[in-house]
């Protein structure tokens, strides 16, 4: 696929949104629409296509900032970062070099560095948008820090596109681990679970914690000298292809992504003990996030996060014109339904994507 | 229920405010005596001040709810108070309503090892939260120089960052959840235990909300793994233009260092006569430079690090030989702000933000105007970050040299805008820098802004005056009194 690096389509963008607003038009805002059928609801709407709006605004590798348009993939972003040996800390999937920056963003999707490096939500420094009475805004900045007025950027990401339509984004960029290397220990899922947390109250050099299949891997990322030696303190068994199993999970690409049990995520207190009555497929972000595939139904799913001091996402398959993640609790709702509306009064963008009451 | 429009007060009755807030939480926790308020008349922007109708101190976060329902029934304003060591007036009284002062609830409620996590209550003192934690190795990283008094309430309402925040982050990057009371007295419980929680990140809203959404009545932190080692570079510079392309250079370098802090010739000395820290007096600008980790990376980037100063021009290089020197440097640094005070009657603290390759023309364009207003100016910068500090100098009991401080003030974050940066990097709006809200947003991005207060707390009755300029609602409403209206 080649990529036409540069386009500005923000005028178009603005000009269909201002146009559905007046008519009460719902619209499926989409990028790559790589995760249609993932983390939502279904959408029924005019679709509302952003990635042709693509291309790096500005890029300051000593500043660690890059601007990009939404519609630029990951891929795309990703390899001009590394030219300068610098990279997104939170490790999204590009899920075939189709996935968006905007997508990305609105998904809040992060890859197994999430403990360590954060976020898409915490790399987030400003951003523009349109929201649904077709303004154009731009709240943050390109600087680190910016506490003026709400946080507006951040509270985009994982909103998935329900508060407006994101068109540019300014990140904060990192550099390059100097040296990585992952280590492999078979074990069980519980045994596992308790190095993860043991390792994880310790200052190493860690930068990827997950077990599945029987065996815990351990990522380790930094100086060369604090890899190494931290390597032959923790032992093990050194892998050669060190990136296998967390390419596999950024990219959803193990078995479990792609069998037909429903597959829910489930976003919890890291210590939290297993639950005998829901096998994990995988525990990753050393403890705090499980995949859990089950046909299980939504309440004996969402009891067992909230037992965890957590939350459940059906992430793929299953019914999904359902709810498919946790309940909010009524007064927390009924903000974020009143919050939506400030942003999108004619509630045109992405009905029903979030919750099906948003 | 008739309610009256908002933005619109019926007057309120003191004795009978007192007698209702006394049902809430009890006679001993309402203050309404002049001399019992005076503590609370303004927080560390001593030229703010205002009286409450009443202060008013409850226990828990059941009095929190009580007291901020009945608020909501008579349409009192709330001003929420930590320790008050904010800079922006952000917690000044509003003397139509009441002072919410959050010191009394200063537990820790529980830290857990296991899952790296701490709960407390908003009274408690950032500082106490790593010492609580450090028997088990863990520390909560965000660390502003007021950490041993300022309230973790205080830092979530302000998202306050510190010298180790361009590695560790600013306090949002560092929370897991919260509690807190709405306007209209509703309890949310926001985040989790988790590290992403589904719908709108309630969690980045709230945090840097400055008192004007909610009520924060308990937080969650993360704790991280105490660094084995940590050691700091201090480098002397001849111009600091020469010390912000150092900057540049380390950051190109690929290593991104726990704390980058730059001061400038002002800043030293002032330091230097406070504390002796064993900064060059004769440089015009210095660096702090920290990297942590374990042995091995601190021991390999602190080579690569005075390597890197070395060829960038440093006059003078120094690492810190133990624990204690290491200690010594930061105190210098982190009491530059009571140190500059020494040199003036009064100092005005700004807190804009710029691109790090600004820093050099930025400071030049300050020193212009210092000479321009007649009034010295001290610079600290959090220089990894950008975080730009300018101290000016000036005596309160000087009406003109009050007017022009603030001029002084004002322009400097308009130079900062200009320079791709913005108003604030942690210490929030407050009162002080409503008037450059606009320099910052365009009309509609504040009317977005005014929406999202008006979806929290659409009667206006939190912090109101604060943070966020209203627009649609201004002119019937009786936000700032006369006196506050300088210009
Ligand atoms: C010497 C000095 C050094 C400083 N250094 C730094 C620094 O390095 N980094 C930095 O970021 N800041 C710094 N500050 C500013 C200040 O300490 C921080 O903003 C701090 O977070 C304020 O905490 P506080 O408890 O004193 O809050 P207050 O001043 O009491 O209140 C600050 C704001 O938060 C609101 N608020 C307080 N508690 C709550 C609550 N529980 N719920 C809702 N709203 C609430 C108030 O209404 C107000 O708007 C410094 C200040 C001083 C005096």
């Amino acid at each position: 696929m080649t990529e036409t690096p540069e386009q500005d389509i923000s005028p178009t963008l603005l000009q269909r949104i201002t146009e559905a607003a007046a008519r009460r038009e719902p619209l499926r805002i989409h990028g790559g629409d790589t995760k249609r059928d993932l983390l939502g609801r279904p959408v029924a709407g005019t679709a509302l296509d952003i990635s042709g709006h693509r291309g790096i605004v500005h890029y300051e590798p000593a500043e660690l900032v890059v601007s990009v348009r939404a519609g630029t993939t990951i891929d795309y972003l990703l390899s001009a970062l590394r030219e300068q040996g610098q990279t997104l800390a939170c490790e999204p999937p590009s899920l075939g070099g189709g996935a968006t920056v905007g997508g990305t963003l609105a998904c809040n999707l992060s890859g197994p560095a999430r403990p360590w490096g954060g976020a898409m939500r915490d790399a987030v420094l400003g951003l523009e948008m349109i929201n649904g009475k077709g303004q154009r805004l731009n709240f943050g900045g390109t600087v680190m820090k910016n506490v003026a007025g709400y946080d507006v950027s951040r509270l985009q990401a994982g909103a998935m596109g329900t508060l407006g339509v994101i068109t540019q984004i300014n990140l904060k960029v990192m550099p390059l681990p100097e040296c990585v290397q992952t280590l492999a220990f078979e074990c069980t899922a519980i045994d596992a679970l308790g190095m993860m947390r043991e390792r994880a109250r310790q200052a190493l050099p860690l930068n990827g914690a997950c077990w599945h299949a029987g065996v815990l891997q351990l990522r380790l990322a930094g100086a060369e000298t604090a890899v190494t030696h931290t390597a032959r303190q923790l032992g093990g068994q050194a892998l050669a292809e060190s990136d296998t199993l967390w390419r596999d999970l950024r990219e959803l690409r193990l078995p479990l992504f792609t069998q037909a049990t429903p597959l829910w995520r489930l976003s919890l207190d890291p210590a939290a003990p297993l639950d005998d009555a829901l096998t994990v497929s995988a525990i990753d972000w050393a403890g705090a996030q499980r995949w859990v595939a089950t046909e299980a139904d939504f309440d004996t799913v969402c009891a067992s996060a909230a037992a965890a001091a957590g939350h459940a996402c059906l992430f793929r398959g299953g019914e999904r014109h359902a709810e498919v993640r946790s309940p909010l609790h009524a007064p927390d709702a009924a903000i974020q339904q009143r919050l939506k509306l400030a942003f999108d009064p004619e509630r045109i963008f992405n009905p029903g994507r979030l919750y099906g009451w948003m | 229920m008739s309610q009256p429009p908002p933005g619109t007060r019926p007057d309120i009755d003191r004795a009978a405010l007192a007698a209702r807030m006394t049902a809430c939480v009890g006679a001993h926790n309402v203050l309404s005596d002049r001399e019992s308020m005076r503590p609370y008349e303004c927080d560390a922007l001593t030229l703010y001040r205002d009286m409450p109708l009443l202060v008013v101190l409850p226990e828990n976060d059941q009095q929190v709810q009580a007291v901020m329902r009945c608020c909501s029934e008579l349409q009192v304003p709330v001003v929420a108070r930590g320790a008050g060591t904010g800079l922006t007036a952000g917690s000044m009284p509003h003397p139509e309503g009441i002072l919410l002062s959050l010191a009394k609830l200063d537990r820790i409620v529980r830290i857990s090892p296991q899952s790296c996590s701490a709960t407390v209550q908003p009274g408690v003192s950032n500082l106490a939260i790593s010492a609580a934690a450090s028997r088990y190795g863990l520390y909560y990283a965000p660390d502003p120089s007021s950490q041993i008094a300022c309230s973790i309430g205080g830092n979530v309402a302000s998202n306050s960052g510190g010298v180790h925040c361009l590695k560790y982050g600013l306090t949002v990057h560092n929370l897991l959840s919260m509690t807190v009371i709405t306007a209209q007295g509703e309890r949310l419980q926001l985040g989790s235990a988790g590290l992403d929680s589904p719908g709108l990140d309630m969690m980045a809203i709230m945090t840097g909300s400055e008192g004007l959404l909610g009520i924060v009545t308990e937080i969650t932190v993360k704790l991280l793994p105490q660094p084995p080692a940590a050691r700091v570079l201090l480098a002397g510079f001849d111009s600091i233009r020469a010390a912000g392309d150092a900057v540049g250079t380390i950051i190109a370098a690929g290593i991104i260092p726990a704390g980058l802090e730059m001061m400038d010739a002002l800043a030293v000395q002032a330091a230097e006569d406070f504390c002796q820290a064993g900064y060059p007096r004769a440089a015009q600008a210095i660096l702090l430079c920290e990297v942590d980790g374990t042995e091995q990376e601190v021991e390999q980037h602190t080579g690569r690090l005075h390597e890197l100063l070395q060829r960038a021009g440093a006059s003078s290089l120094h690492i810190a030989q133990s624990e204690e020197e290491r200690a010594l440097l930061w105190r210098g640094r982190k009491a530059t702000f009571p140190a500059v005070g020494r040199l003036a009657p009064d100092y005005y603290c700004m807190d804009g933000t710029i691109p790090r390759s600004a820093v050099s023309t930025v400071l030049e364009q300050i020193a212009g105007l210092s000479k321009h207003y007649g009034l010295r100016v001290a610079n600290v910068f959090h220089a990894g970050d950008g975080n730009l500090h300018p101290l000016i100098l000036f005596d309160a009991g000087d009406s003109e040299q009050v007017r022009k401080a603030e001029s002084f003030g004002a322009r400097i974050l308009e130079l900062c805008v200009a320079a791709g940066g913005c108003i604030t990097g942690e210490h929030g709006v407050g009162l002080e820098k409503l008037r450059q809200m606009p320099v910052q947003f365009s009309h509609e991005e504040l009317l977005q802004l005014e929406d999202i207060k008006a979806a929290f707390d659409p009667a206006l009755n939190l912090n109101p005056g604060k943070g966020v300029p209203i627009l649609k609602r201004c002119q019937e409403y009786r936000a700032l009194p006369g006196r506050h209206q300088h210009d």
